[in-house]
């Protein structure tokens, strides 16, 4: 369902993402790892269409999304990492108003809205401003906007942050659900645990290029460490900070 | 004392840090060359029409010095009411909605040298421009009276306790606004509130009818009318007391005791204003967080419009009824409308009071050309109001642009909810002021139309530069919309708007131009021909449509490069 071939993007002199190919079925949860600045997000903000690439491709369910971005797009749901959005429509309204740019609209919608508010508690605020929301309240919100469509393809980018214990516990059912019925998912996260436990496939990437992929298994492999944990075994891909070093910064 | 000041220097370090970088950015340069101009432009007038009434009322005998004592009193009470005002909103930011605020909350600062740094940054946020203004005027008063450096030193010692005062006045009635209202409320009571005074201002300035200044005969009036104005004179407030102090430098009798009392009140206020701030501050910052009471109700007007909007399809109707939500929820946006209409208003009623309408005997050319200045005037305003609201459109998107560009709308589907959005309230304004002042004036049948021809064509036309030029030069990182016209982008929006004005101006008079030498002294008078009014009709309507679709087609190709154009989000 998403295909990446030589993917390459540069903000002047600094390449954010070189030359990346990876190829993601459906039914598959994909995590996507780095340290900051590797290049997860604009990698994902390519995917989704708001950056175009320098080079490279991308495609989802086989359209292009630079030659034919109607077509890709009407496929996928896009959580951003920051949660902005209209702070002066409601909940519902902005629901409703994704809901519209994908072409629906109607009763169907109109149950579809409820039903995505109830699921995570936002009824109550459904017809509040949502500038009146918590940060957890616009993640769930923004989740809820990129759901509306039934999407084939789901591109979150850092899904856990804001949300409590409850919430994160249902955004894990919920990807797991929905790749079990054929969804795409694609994740970058910074919470090892989530990516260890959700993740059907893996990928490290740093510097702009993919230094590692595959399952955990695989990743252990290229790490050369056995039966370690994901932490381990990202620290040791992306030559984390040592315990010296650590203790050295924290040094009174 | 010595590490509050220091504390004082590290909290506006970033402010002054933040000016200094904004220098070299795109859209600054803009908007300095717009304050030039501006400054160019109303610094001379101001200088010169003081420097002219001064003179005269130096003129009249024994009263004169008191009248212009009086005047310069009248002027800073004005300054302080708007200083005031300005004030009371600036602290809201500083004080309460600034994002800075939790972590300097969260420091080991102390709480006077928090106060007194951000009453610092409300005081110059809130005073550049009124000392801006009061160049001309202090410039005036020392060309007519000889005040020299001795005047320009008590000017200076008088005006910076003059603009303490409000500060610490204004903030301190902010906090205690913000104990009864959510700051985002109060802000909002202050935004229409603010609108609203400034709107009464004009109209009481216009009702004056200031151009019977330029005939002699109604001086006698004036001064009559100052002499008998009381307001004024004021012993118990700081514009009286700036006033009496610099006056006295210049007609002789300086006292010092009324700078001494603008010291010490400004003293008193900042002490008042701190102890205020440490009793209540905490609390009130507490409840500054709280939201609105936000609950929208599915009102039937917004019903109406949806069903109004439902032939459009689900896509184009959303993207319209979103920004028109996102207009009216903004008291900042539509508090604007406020003084827009009173603008109409003084438009119209100037018209009204024109000799012309009046029948004081100018030819029926003078008329005609007043028709073609009108329609000038009114597209200016047309222009000037689409830079306003429909300019910054693009921009406004900045931060949830993500959400347009990850969804299948295409650029021409964006853009042309946005023009609906943008051309339906200029078209209507400019058709309502149109036919307004052609009943006014009396204009014959032909031209009429013509003129409600172009006015609807120029609207389509500034309604597609406006989001074209706002596609071209986003300003994503601005959240205030009332600033982004003032960038590069708006300038050249004007610039572009003007010369589409122009051309067509040009092309009416050049159709019409057989008609309207006949009006000359010495021809034989006769009406339009329909040959020449259909001629300027058609330059019209290919001037306006290539005016639209050009820039809109440029619009729509620039942001269908969605890569290149939110790379700048």
């Amino acid at each position: 369902m998403i295909r990446l071939e030589g993917l390459r993007k540069r903000y002047g002199d600094f390449t954010a993402v070189d030359g990346l190919d990876l190829e993601v079925g459906s039914g598959v949860i994909f995590g996507l790892l780095g340290p900051n600045g590797a290049g997860k997000t604009t990698t994902l903000r390519m995917i989704a269409g708001i950056l175009e690439p320098d080079a490279g491709t991308v495609e989802l369910g086989g359209h292009d999304i630079v030659q034919h971005p109607k077509a890709a797009r009407a496929l996928l749901g896009f959580v951003p990492d920051r949660p902005f959005v209209y702070e002066k429509l409601t909940g519902a309204e902005l629901l409703q108003f994704t809901a519209g740019l994908y072409g629906l609209d109607g009763p169907e919608i109109e149950a579809r809205i409820d039903e995505l508010l109830d699921l995570w508690d936002l009824a109550p605020w459904r017809d509040q401003l949502i500038e009146s929301y918590s940060h957890g309240m616009r993640q769930k919100i923004i989740i809820s906007s990129a759901l509306i469509h039934r999407p084939k393809v789901l591109v979150v980018d850092e899904p856990m942050v804001g949300l409590d214990p409850r919430s994160a516990r249902l955004l894990k059912d919920l990807l797991r659900s929905y790749a079990d019925a054929g969804g795409t998912a694609m994740v970058s996260t910074h919470t090892l645990e989530l990516a260890e436990t959700l993740c059907d496939r893996l990928a490290v990437i740093d510097r702009g290029r993919i230094v590692a992929q595959g399952t955990l298994d695989d990743l252990r492999r290229t790490a050369a460490i056995d039966a370690a944990g994901l932490e381990e075994v990202f620290l040791r891909i992306t030559r984390g900070a040592t315990d010296a070093e650590i203790d050295r910064a924290l040094e009174a | 004392m010595g590490p509050v000041l220091r504390e004082i220097g590290v909290l506006l370090r970033p402010k002054w840090l933040a000016v200094r970088r904004r220098r070299g950015q795109r859209g600054r340069i803009g908007r300095l060359l717009i304050l030039a101009a501006v400054g160019g432009a109303a610094w001379p007038f101001i200088y010169l029409a003081l420097v002219r009434l001064l003179t005269i009322l130096r003129a009249v005998e024994e009263i004169g010095p008191l009248l212009a004592a009086r005047l310069l009193g009248l002027g800073l009470l004005l300054f302080l009411g708007i200083l005031l005002l300005s004030n009371l909103i600036a602290s809201l930011s500083s004080f309460f909605l600034a994002r800075d605020l939790p972590a300097i909350r969260s420091s080991p600062v102390d709480w006077l040298s928090v106060y007194a740094a951000r009453l610092l940054e409300t005081t110059v946020s809130s005073s550049w421009m009124v000392v801006l203004v009061l160049i001309p005027v202090v410039a005036a008063y020392a060309r007519v009276y000889g005040g020299g450096a001795g005047f320009l030193a008590v000017v200076l010692a008088a005006i910076i306790p003059f603009l303490l005062i409000p500060a610490a006045i204004g903030s301190a009635l902010t906090l205690l606004l913000v104990r009864v209202f959510p700051a985002r409320r109060s802000r909002d009571i202050l935004a229409v509130t603010g609108m609203a005074a400034a709107a009464l201002l004009v109209l009481v300035l216009r009702t004056l009818r200031p151009e019977r200044l330029v005939n002699p005969e109604t001086y006698r009036n004036l001064v009559d009318f100052l002499a008998v104005l009381r307001g004024p004179a004021s012993p118990w407030l700081p514009s009286g007391w700036g006033a009496d102090a610099m006056m006295g430098v210049l007609i002789g009798g300086f006292d010092p005791f009324h700078l001494v009392l603008l010291w010490s009140t400004a003293a008193a206020a900042f002490v008042a204003g701190a102890a205020l701030h440490a009793r209540l501050y905490p609390a009130c910052f507490t409840k500054a967080q709280e939201g609105n009471e936000n609950r929208m109700r599915h009102h039937v007007a917004w019903r109406s419009l949806e069903r109004i909007l439902a032939p459009l399809g689900a896509q184009r109707r959303e993207l319209i009824l979103k920004d028109v939500r996102m207009f009216f929820r903004d008291t900042t946006q539509w508090s604007q409308l406020i003084i827009l209409a009173v603008l109409v208003v003084v438009y119209v009623y100037n018209m009204r009071v024109l000799p012309l309408a009046t029948g004081t005997g100018i030819s029926r050319y003078l008329v005609t050309l007043v028709v073609f200045l009108n329609l000038a005037l009114t597209g200016f305003v047309l222009a000037a109001i689409a830079a306003r609201f429909v300019f910054p459109m693009p921009s406004l998107e900045g931060r949830t642009l993500w959400l347009l560009l990850s969804a299948p709308v295409d650029a021409r589907t964006l853009l042309g909810a946005k023009f609906r959005v943008g051309i339906v309230p200029l078209t209507a304004m400019a058709l309502a002021l149109t036919i307004a002042t052609g009943w006014i004036l009396g204009v014959p049948a032909g031209l009429f139309a013509l003129n409600l021809l172009a006015i609807v064509g120029l609207g389509a036309a500034f309604t597609a530069q406006a989001l074209a030029w706002g596609v071209l030069y986003p300003q994503f990182e601005s959240e205030n919309a009332a600033q982004i016209p003032t960038s590069l982008g708006g300038m050249l929006f004007m610039l572009g708007a003007l010369a589409t004005l122009g051309l067509v101006m040009f092309a009416q008079i050049w159709s019409l131009r057989e008609f309207l030498l006949s009006g000359l002294p010495g021809r034989l008078p006769r009406a339009a021909l329909p040959g020449e009014l259909s001629l300027a009709a058609a330059l019209t309507v290919v001037i306006c449509s290539a005016g639209s679709l050009m820039p809109f087609q440029l619009a729509v190709r620039r942001l269908s490069a969605t890569g290149r154009w939110s790379a700048e989000s």
